[in-house]
């Protein structure tokens, strides 16, 4: 094995909640009179894990807590993880752009990050103008920017604009000139944050492209974060699943993005027994049960349908009250929103309502999903958004000898026919 | 196979080193900061018609206002010097001075969204904006040595001399000079932003506390020592003796103007450098 070209040690950084700015003097006069007699930060102690979901008791917590892991040269590492489970502010302390609260990172080589594309571009510029300005922020000499100009003005197919300042830009054209200027450094290491959600299709296929090239062709290191796993699972050689500031999981891109897609115990159900004032929600609204299930009480499979079950009490009266239930793939894509307006007329009353959804069979693909709940009112406020209630599965119904599930959002059982005649 | 070597290259800790200003680092990003410098040139006057002539135009104003109400209604002596001349010599060395500590005071805040996205030595920033703000500069000297020239030649009282090969050195000076308090006052706003606030009238007060719209010869005994204590001072009246031959300087003040821009600048440059790492957090 060879040595590795990035190393993370014992990495934490802690941020504060709330206000910065009130209370900041007393903080800081705090720590430094613990600094003066030699103690440790009062503050650095009381951090928790940061899971934004549930309300904790400090007001410190750390995005990321002692990570470790190191990177060998010309892999490229995916890092997948919901939002907020610490993947930009590793991305943001391995770009420099903010320094860890404890540990190091050991790094050989150049760093260029890519945590948005087009930083610096200066509407005012002509293209021309901000291809030289952009590159020298992203850390190009003059020579190296002299060298590139023309494949970067031919990858982001904008010659005839090169002279018009970059304002008169269509938004999709700014994008791929950006992304040009940055596609085209030449460091050992390559942060890539999110940036391939731009452009049009045929756009993010040149740039998934231009950074296979790069990892493969070039040997470069490249780190890629996304919510996108079919690009992880194409572009990366191994990933790292991060949860709440902890790495929950390092391996080979399949095993991790499949670890991050059948995450934790799964909540299949809720059902909440107990003093009717603790239940989960607010004032207004009340969760008591949710449940998932098919007609037949079995596993859901393809074919079987999906029922939803939902029990609530309903404080607020005389309002138009409306529940909507949000689908979500592995991948926290918005399958769909099934609304159901329960009042119309303005007459909700206080009380225990239920509701039962049925999505009929040969509707959705097979995979997993979890479900948000909205409550709304007048179908414009909203009155308590409940979200990832539960997960479910839909079991794959094989079809012939094809054991694998087919791509796709959908899972459709259309009317076929067949005919053949003899030549 | 030969062995790989084990150095690193880098490493991202916590807390910088206290004196690891990264000099080498701030060269190799030099190219950016002629582009900056070209950015703020470029984009200032685009779509203007005048263009670059508002650099005249702000100055003329202001000399004009100030020969009215400062010199014919206030009566302040001159130090028998024709009014424009010596309004606008003060007035273009202070603009420098005012406009480069306020910009490079508001760096962080200015630049948070480049800041926050890409890692470039921060230095570049400041550093970009006294170069831009020296082009200005230059700009407005020729403007000022127009009118200079206009009354040398219509035979008022002025005498320029060899102090003139000092004018390079006060440009420098004050050059530093604002970007050391710049830098320092940027460092302590990204976390308490009370400071901007006092800043805008600060300057400006400064300013009267500067021989810019008076000849230190005009200053009762009391104040002079207040005033010779403000490092600016002995550098306004340089430029403005080395033009003219007409002021109060003296090698002791200016090298105590020397002492106080590298205490500045040394002072600016360690602060800055320990704020910048973290500033992304709390401004």
């Amino acid at each position: 094995m060879s040595q590795p070209i990035i190393q993370v040690e014992h990495l934490s950084k802690q941020y504060r909640l709330g206000e910065v700015g009130t209370g900041t003097l007393s903080h800081d006069l705090k720590r430094w009179w613990y600094k003066v007699r030699g103690k440790e930060d009062p503050f650095a102690r009381i951090g928790e894990v940061n899971d934004r979901s549930t309300k904790g008791d400090s007001e410190y917590v750390w995005a990321l807590k002692d990570i470790n892991f190191s990177v060998q040269p010309g892999e490229v590492v995916g890092i997948i993880g919901r939002n907020g489970a610490g993947k930009s502010t590793l991305l943001k302390i391995l770009s420099k752009t903010t320094a860890p609260t404890t540990g190091r990172i050991k790094v050989r080589g150049r760093i260029a990050s890519l945590l948005e594309v087009g930083t610096g571009f200066h509407p005012e510029l002509t293209g021309r103008e901000n291809i030289y300005l952009n590159g020298a922020i992203l850390g190009m000499t003059r020579k190296e920017i002299n060298r590139q100009f023309d494949a970067i003005v031919d990858f982001a197919g904008v010659e005839r604009y090169v002279d018009t300042p970059v304002k008169r830009y269509s938004s999709g054209m700014y994008v791929r000139l950006a992304f040009a200027v940055a596609a085209h450094l030449e460091p050992e290491i390559l942060i890539v944050d999110e940036v391939l959600a731009v452009g049009d299709a045929e756009f993010q296929k040149k740039c998934l492209g231009k950074m296979k090239d790069v990892s493969v062709q070039d040997g470069r290191t490249v780190l890629f974060v996304s919510h996108n796993m079919g690009a992880v699972k194409q572009l990366c050689t191994s990933a790292i699943a991060l949860e709440n500031g902890l790495i929950t999981y390092v391996g080979n891109t399949i095993d991790t993005v499949s670890y991050y897609q059948n995450r934790g115990e799964k909540k299949t159900y809720l059902n909440y027994i107990g003093l009717v004032e603790k239940a989960p929600g607010n004032a207004f609204i009340k969760l008591l049960k949710f449940e998932v299930g098919s007609k037949d009480g079995k596993v859901i499979t393809i074919s079987s349908g999906i029922d939803f079950n939902i029990v609530f009490i309903n404080v607020k009266v005389n309002i138009n009250l409306a529940v909507s239930l949000i689908v979500q793939n592995s991948d926290e894509i918005i399958i769909c929103e099934i609304p159901y307006l329960i009042t119309t007329e303005r007459n909700s009353k206080h009380g225990i309502y239920e509701i039962n959804f049925n999505i009929p069979g040969y509707t959705l693909n097979a995979g997993t999903y979890s479900i948000s709940i909205l409550f709304g009112e007048d179908q414009r406020f909203v009155l308590k958004k409940f979200e990832h209630v539960v997960e479910f599965e839909i079991v794959n119904e094989y079809i012939g000898n094809n054991i694998n599930n087919l791509p796709g959002f959908l899972r459709i059982n259309p009317f076929i026919t067949c005919e053949f005649k003899d030549l | 196979m030969h062995e790989e070597k084990a150095e690193w290259t880098e490493i991202i800790e916590p807390r910088a080193h206290l004196l690891d200003l990264k000099l080498r680092e701030l060269w190799r990003y030099c190219d950016l900061l002629i582009m900056l410098v070209r950015r703020d040139f470029v984009a200032t006057y685009k779509q203007t018609i005048l263009g670059p002539i508002w650099f005249f135009i702000q100055p003329l104003l202001t000399t004009v206002t100030y020969m009215l109400i400062f010199g014919n209604i206030a009566k302040i002596s001159t130090d028998g010097l024709p009014m424009a001349v010596f309004y606008l010599a003060g007035i273009t060395i202070w603009n420098y001075y005012a406009d480069s500590l306020n910009k490079t005071a508001t760096v962080f805040r200015d630049n948070a969204n480049i800041f926050g996205k890409v890692y470039f030595p921060r230095l570049i920033m400041p550093l970009s904006i006294v170069v831009s703000n020296l082009v200005r500069l230059g700009i407005q000297v020729s403007l000022f040595l127009l009118i200079w020239a206009y009354y040398l030649i219509s035979g008022a009282n002025l005498h320029p001399n060899l102090y003139l090969l000092l004018v390079p050195l006060v440009v420098v000076l004050m050059a530093f000079q604002a970007l050391g308090l710049g830098m320092i006052i940027s460092a302590l706003t990204t976390k308490y932003r009370d400071l901007i606030f006092l800043l805008t009238f600060g300057v400006q007060l400064l300013m009267y506390a500067t021989p810019v719209i008076y000849p230190m010869s005009a200053l009762p005994k009391k104040y002079a020592m207040v005033i010779h204590a403000n490092p600016l001072s002995e550098l306004v009246e340089l430029f403005r003796y080395a033009f003219t031959g007409s002021g109060q300087v003296s090698w002791e003040g200016l090298a105590y103007s020397v002492v106080c821009t590298v205490v500045l600048l040394v002072l600016g440059a360690l602060i800055f450098n320990r704020v910048e790492r973290k500033f992304m957090d709390t401004v």
